[in-house]
């Protein structure tokens, strides 16, 4: 019997613990955003119809209007969590930004073709003969003119000075063939015009052409000894942008790679198609060839890279989320021994413990939320958009943008959310079990 | 000194504020040890001391394109330079992409131009002699259990061999220890025989990746590399030549702006630091005014009661820093011993603790100066009536 009564209080308190801690933690964590809309929702109902709920309304609203008191306490909450959110937030949407650009590159109805083993197109070698052969499956889509939407392809890496620093970076020099165009009918043309088939001429891509000097259209660019006129800018919306384009046999007999190329990229007649074009070509013998869609290939590209930056994200998060906790800690609990009287009052009139402690708790979650809003606001107005540019597969520029996207903003807020969760819960519970005589008694 | 135990007993005065606010300094500094671990991994990797005394020669056009053996010969003969030896990138897998390391073929003498990799005598012989030998770094030896004796198979990404087929397999004959415990993050590499690639490959036989040169006098580095370069001068394998760090050094810039990062994550938390300390101690001040009056009352001078409400937030930054820097010293030392170097990260040194606690007492002063002249400027008679 003795050992039982013992044990009750643990049992008991740990029984507190999972049920106003893990348990909302979780629900703040992992449940969607409908499901805490729902939760919400249920909170104001029970809070304006029940009596409980009205006891907490009135205690709560007397909390937060004494709050311009505590300003400069209070504040270290919301400074704390927006700290928090806002480098949370930036490093995500820099992973983001990357992942969502070179997957928009990719699509499931045009495929690369590369020599085996070669992993990126920078290590591939295609000769002319397998270009040939791969461009002529059936399941390649066709022009009107009854033409294989096919592009032989040569990638080579060109040293060129960057805007920003001044010091040589690689940019890479995409050699593509004539039905290029058909294969990619979103890349438009933004200023000058194409580059004319059997010409030194080159178009850069948008975001080259903000990156690099001396890719603007009527420049003219040294590479491999030859002298190369810029003619025009591209933008097509995703990785290629970072590129500059040329003609493949031009590219190819300036950096005497013969008729070679590094890769093929055909359109399929239908995504479908893609199996049985890989099955083909991968059973035909006079090949040795990688085929992926080009989906695939980016995705792949995309994936190290952003799964780094995430990593790195959320372990900085986690550490500087520890820190805003023990600072929302000092806050509340100085915040419920500023009120400790009011609290005994209440307490002494009637007032049970639980709309003290929900009181508390909104206090916290609403300085949380303010700060999760802030830090939110500062990443997306100085990250989104935000240009940077890192080295890709094949050893050369890959610009990207922050990506700031509203997923980005509410995870943001979730977490700003379970911080205050977790630094509200410890002082609220305090403010709960507070001896009423004790408390009347402080001064 | 003779007032430690004064401010030991005013921190210790609400025990669950301090420790929290302690908490939380840990945390800011913990992550401060870790960010400046991985900003020194990557600036370490462009200023070896190590590599001063060393130039690597590539193609003006890129690195990846190659140049000609005919160069060998002809750099050599440049005045100034002591040794020359080339290396062409391999890019091997093993096993699975993921577990990518740098896998270069190297020319016999290659290892000479490195006396930071240390391996014994036998080994280095070994290397020269075996046809397919390969030699490892110890921290890539150790993260696959590699030993010597060991056949390593590597899947070619570049380079076929002429059947076409994409498997090469080296027999492990060497592993080299750095000397430098901060040059351990590069030991993550793979070395092997020049001559067996050269034979083996179906393409580019007798072209060279880059050239790596060993200057007499580092003094004259800059001289050297513009001689070399001059060999090339207008021909179609014009090269470029520069430090073995500034080659490091322009791709690591090209791959992040690691210092721009770091450098705002870090704002970002000092800032936030700087905010709830401060608040903490201007609490902790107003609290204590009448027993700063008493103070006061006794004899201590204002400037004294400066002093003591100074090293109070000063010596709780520290305290916290402390921790912080061990902690994250242990979390570099488990990940380092766990994931090897596939997440650069240098030992945390005596660079970076002086770097963290020398910040840790400036915050300590910028968090402590406002509350400490307000304990200063105190008049005893308001302060003691509570007014």
């Amino acid at each position: 019997m003795r050992r039982a009564s013992g044990l009750m209080p643990q049992l008991r308190s740990a029984a507190m613990l999972i049920g106003y801690f893990v348990v909302p933690v979780a629900v703040l964590l992992l449940s969607p955003w409908w499901a805490l809309l729902l939760i919400v929702a249920g909170l104001a109902v029970l809070i304006a119809t029940t009596r409980a709920g009205q006891q907490v309304w009135s205690v709560t609203r007397i909390g937060i209007s004494t709050i311009p008191q505590r300003l400069g306490s209070s504040s270290v909450v919301v400074v704390g969590i927006a700290g928090v959110v806002a480098v949370l937030v930036a490093l995500l949407a820099m992973a983001q930004g990357f992942a969502v650009t070179l997957q928009q590159t990719g699509s499931d109805d045009t495929a690369i073709v590369m020599r085996a083993g070669s992993q990126t197109e920078i290590n591939s070698v295609i000769d002319h003969d397998t270009a040939t052969l791969v461009s002529q499956a059936p399941q390649v889509a066709r022009t009107a003119a009854g033409l294989p939407i096919a592009s032989p392809e040569l990638v080579v890496i060109a040293a060129l000075p960057k805007k920003s620093t001044g010091l040589d970076a690689n940019v890479e020099v995409r050699g593509v063939g004539e039905r290029a165009w058909d294969l990619r009918p979103r890349v438009k043309m933004i200023s000058g015009r194409r580059f004319k088939p059997g010409l030194r001429e080159l178009i850069a891509g948008k975001d080259a052409r903000e990156e690099f000097a001396g890719v603007a259209p009527g420049a003219t660019l040294k590479l491999n000894g030859q002298l190369w006129d810029v003619v025009g800018t591209f933008d097509s919306g995703d990785a290629h942008n970072s590129e500059l384009w040329g003609d493949t046999d031009i590219v190819g007999s300036t950096y005497r790679r013969g008729s070679s190329t590094t890769s093929v990229t055909v359109r399929l007649a239908q995504a479908s198609a893609f199996d049985a074009f890989k099955a083909g070509l991968q059973a035909d013998p006079r090949l040795q060839v990688d085929v992926s869609t080009t989906r695939q290939y980016y995705n792949a590209q995309s994936q190290t890279l952003a799964q780094i930056i995430r990593i790195l994200g959320t372990t900085v998060g986690i550490i500087m989320a520890v820190g805003a906790v023990f600072g929302a800690l000092n806050t509340m609990y100085a915040a419920v021994a500023a009120r400790t009287r009011e609290i005994a009052t209440l307490r002494a009139m009637g007032f049970r413990g639980t709309p003290v402690v929900v009181s508390v708790m909104m206090e916290t979650l609403l300085l949380a939320l303010l700060g999760g809003a802030l830090g939110a606001a500062i990443a997306w107005l100085v990250f989104n958009n935000y240009t940077a540019s890192t080295l890709g597969a094949n050893f050369s520029a890959v610009v990207f943008s922050f990506d700031v996207s509203p997923a980005l903003l509410w995870y943001g807020l979730r977490w700003a959310l379970t911080m205050g969760l977790v630094g509200g819960m410890f002082p609220a519970m305090r403010a709960a079990r507070m001896p009423v005589t004790a408390g009347l008694r402080e001064l | 000194m003779k007032y430690l135990h004064l401010i030991w007993a005013a921190l210790m005065r609400r025990k669950a504020r301090t420790l929290f606010t302690l908490l939380s300094v840990l945390a800011a500094f913990l992550l401060f040890g870790l960010l400046d671990s991985v900003h020194n991994a990557f600036s370490n990797a462009s200023s070896g001391v190590a590599g001063a005394a060393r130039l690597i020669s590539v193609s003006k056009i890129s690195f990846t394109v190659s140049l000609p053996k005919s160069l060998f010969a002809r750099i050599q003969a440049v005045p100034g330079v002591a040794e020359v030896s080339y290396a062409n990138w391999f890019g091997g897998i093993y096993q699975d992409p993921r577990n990518f390391f740098p896998s270069e073929a190297v020319a016999p003498n290659f290892l000479d131009l490195y006396p930071e990799w240390e391996m014994p005598a036998s080994q280095r012989r070994a290397f020269r002699e075996t046809r397919t030998g390969a030699v490892v770094g110890a921290s890539l030896a150790e993260r696959f259990g590699w030993k010597i004796g060991d056949k390593i198979p590597l899947q070619a990404t570049i380079f076929p061999q002429k059947g076409g087929s994409n498997t090469w397999t080296f027999d492990l004959v060497g592993i080299f220890h750095a000397t430098d415990p901060a040059q351990r993050g590069n030991e993550n590499v793979f070395f092997f025989n020049w001559n067996y690639f050269d034979e083996a490959r179906q393409f580019g036989t007798g072209s060279i990746g880059w050239y790596a040169v060993r200057v007499a006098d580092p003094a004259h580095a800059d001289r050297v590399a513009q001689a070399i370069d001059a060999l090339s001068a207008d021909s179609d394998h014009e090269t470029k030549t520069q430090t073995e760090q500034s080659f490091t050094a322009a791709l690591v810039s090209q791959f992040a702006d690691i210092g721009l990062i770091v450098g705002a994550i870090m704002a970002a938390v000092f800032f936030t630091l700087i905010l709830l300390t401060g608040n903490t101690m201007a609490q902790a001040v107003r609290e204590r005014t009448p027993e700063l009056a008493v103070l006061k009352t006794i004899g201590f001078t204002s400037r004294s009661v400066l002093g003591l409400l100074l090293a109070e937030a000063v010596m709780l930054l520290a305290i916290g820093a402390a921790i912080g820097l061990v902690l994250a010293g242990i979390v570099v030392i488990a990940v380092r011993s766990e994931l090897g170097s596939t997440i650069p990260l240098t030992p945390v040194g005596g660079e970076i603790w002086l770097r963290g606690l020398g910040l840790a007492v400036l915050i300590g002063l910028i968090v402590g100066v406002l509350p400490a002249v307000r304990g200063m400027r105190l008049r005893i008679v308001d302060a003691l009536s509570g007014r």
